[in-house]
């Protein structure tokens, strides 16, 4: 279980988010500029509200009332951002063993290199840059980046966002098998209805900063609990 | 045109004296840039003034400084000497401190510039996927402002090479120990009949020159094409 709160004034919007979330694929769907990047960047450690709390399953990753803010890199939560943000000046097999490396101590799990390799056809593309790559491929590594660094949660923020329809097949049936076989608890950030349709198991909706969710036995969350 | 072995000497000198001088400050340079570039506390302008102060200031005064911080009584040489038996005054050590600081400033630059450039979002993805910031800094920041750093060094390398004023005022114009290849043609310059020694060793630090501007072109070539 996931505990997400968030309060912070952003001055267009003020994020007012307060979640309970179960394992498996949540989908957080807004319209852009809702406060969905920001709420992810929360989540990933890479910005402090000024009142927050998120914690997995016992584990306490931020607390502002109680001045805990644990760095991103300690997390093991995976980010695949907007802008993919692949290393430039490393190749695509180097990219996808960056986070493997530093998280090896905590084992693979069920995910190996070339098991994930396959399962997102990124054999071709091993020894390129990414500057050499298509949107949809460089997606597709950046997926695979996230995941091998061994995450217990998954961020995808618009994994699908910015890509035409034909590059959107070439991602799609990639993350159906991964939300099929991984089993790992996602939260998937988007703006559009269908992408997420038949595939989330918990829909969130946000809008202008505020977010709600029920707990499992549909009574509200305190705040703090 | 005939060189002696004596000009080949000088053109040798000058090369150890600025391509030590350059070397040895590229981590000082480094650390300096990386925190005029990311931080943020007081006295952060004054600090970036006195990086850039030899830039600015008559050499004479950067080597006046040098010589009474650095020299055998002075308070930073007498404490190097006792210590680690480092001696800068009159040797060609002090030469490549005179030419490290006075290419410092470019150094830091150009660095400091680089690391601006670096895109901070691809740092929080290195922290998401497990790196520590130091790791981070070593994997990403660095790797991704070398060619600052490089063209930092190129830029440094050619101050020190042409270095005059702040070194003949440190460490004095000793041959074979800090008569470079500047104070050399300089010396020449003021002996009677000197003029074809003078054109010899004008002719050779042309040739120096170019052959560096020709390396780092080459260099930064190779740089881009890794991309």
């Amino acid at each position: 279980m996931i505990r997400i709160v968030v309060r912070h004034d952003l001055g267009r919007i003020r994020l007012d988010v307060d979640l309970t979330l179960p394992a498996g694929m949540t989908a957080l769907l807004g319209p852009s500029g809702a406060g969905k990047t920001r709420t992810l960047d929360v989540i990933g450690g890479l910005f402090t509200p000024s009142t927050g709390l998120v914690a997995i399953d016992d584990d306490v990753l931020t607390d502002t009332a109680r001045g805990i803010a644990v760095p991103p890199h300690r997390r093991r939560i995976g980010y695949v951002f907007q802008d993919s943000r692949l290393f430039p000046h490393l190749t695509v097999r180097q990219n996808l063993e960056y986070g493997r490396w530093f998280t090896r101590r905590h084992g693979s799990g069920s995910i190996t290199f070339d098991g994930l390799v396959s399962l997102l056809a990124l054999e071709p593309l091993l020894g390129r840059h990414p500057a050499r790559l298509s949107g949809g491929e460089q997606r597709r590594v950046a997926l695979g980046r996230a995941l091998l660094s061994s995450p217990r949660l998954l961020l995808l923020d618009e994994p699908l966002g910015s890509l035409d329809a034909g590059k959107r097949q070439e991602v799609l049936p990639y993350l159906d098998t991964l939300i099929a076989e991984l089993r790992l608890p996602m939260i998937y950030v988007t703006h559009d209805w269908q992408e997420i349709e038949g595939r989330a198991s918990a829909i969130v909706r946000i809008d202008e900063g505020h977010a709600r969710s029920t707990a499992p036995d549909g009574s509200n969350v305190p705040f703090g609990s | 045109m005939e060189w002696s072995a004596a000009d080949l000497a000088i053109v040798g000198l000058s090369l150890k004296v600025a391509c030590v001088g350059t070397l040895a400050s590229v981590p000082f340079a480094i650390v300096i840039a990386f925190v005029l570039a990311r931080g943020r506390f007081w006295g952060r302008g004054v600090l970036n003034a006195i990086v850039h102060l030899p830039l600015v200031m008559p050499p004479v005064v950067t080597g006046y400084l040098l010589l009474r911080l650095f020299g055998r009584r002075g308070p930073i040489g007498a404490m190097l000497e006792q210590l680690f038996g480092i001696v800068f005054a009159f040797r060609w050590t002090g030469a490549a401190l005179a030419a490290a600081v006075m290419g410092f400033p470019l150094m830091v630059r150009a660095i400091r510039l680089a690391i601006e450039q670096v895109d901070r979002r691809l740092e929080d993805a290195a922290a998401s996927l497990g790196a520590s910031p130091w790791w981070t800094i070593a994997t990403v920041t660095l790797p991704l402002a070398l060619p600052g750093v490089l063209s930092g060094l190129m830029l440094a390398f050619a101050k020190a090479l042409g270095e005059f004023g702040a070194t003949v005022t440190f460490v004095s114009n000793i041959p074979g120990e800090t008569r470079t290849l500047a104070l050399a043609i300089y010396t020449y310059t003021q002996t009677p009949d000197g003029d074809a020694h003078v054109w010899r060793l004008a002719t050779l630090s042309i040739i120096v020159s170019f052959a560096a501007l020709l390396a780092s072109e080459a260099l930064a070539k190779r740089l881009e094409r890794r991309r």
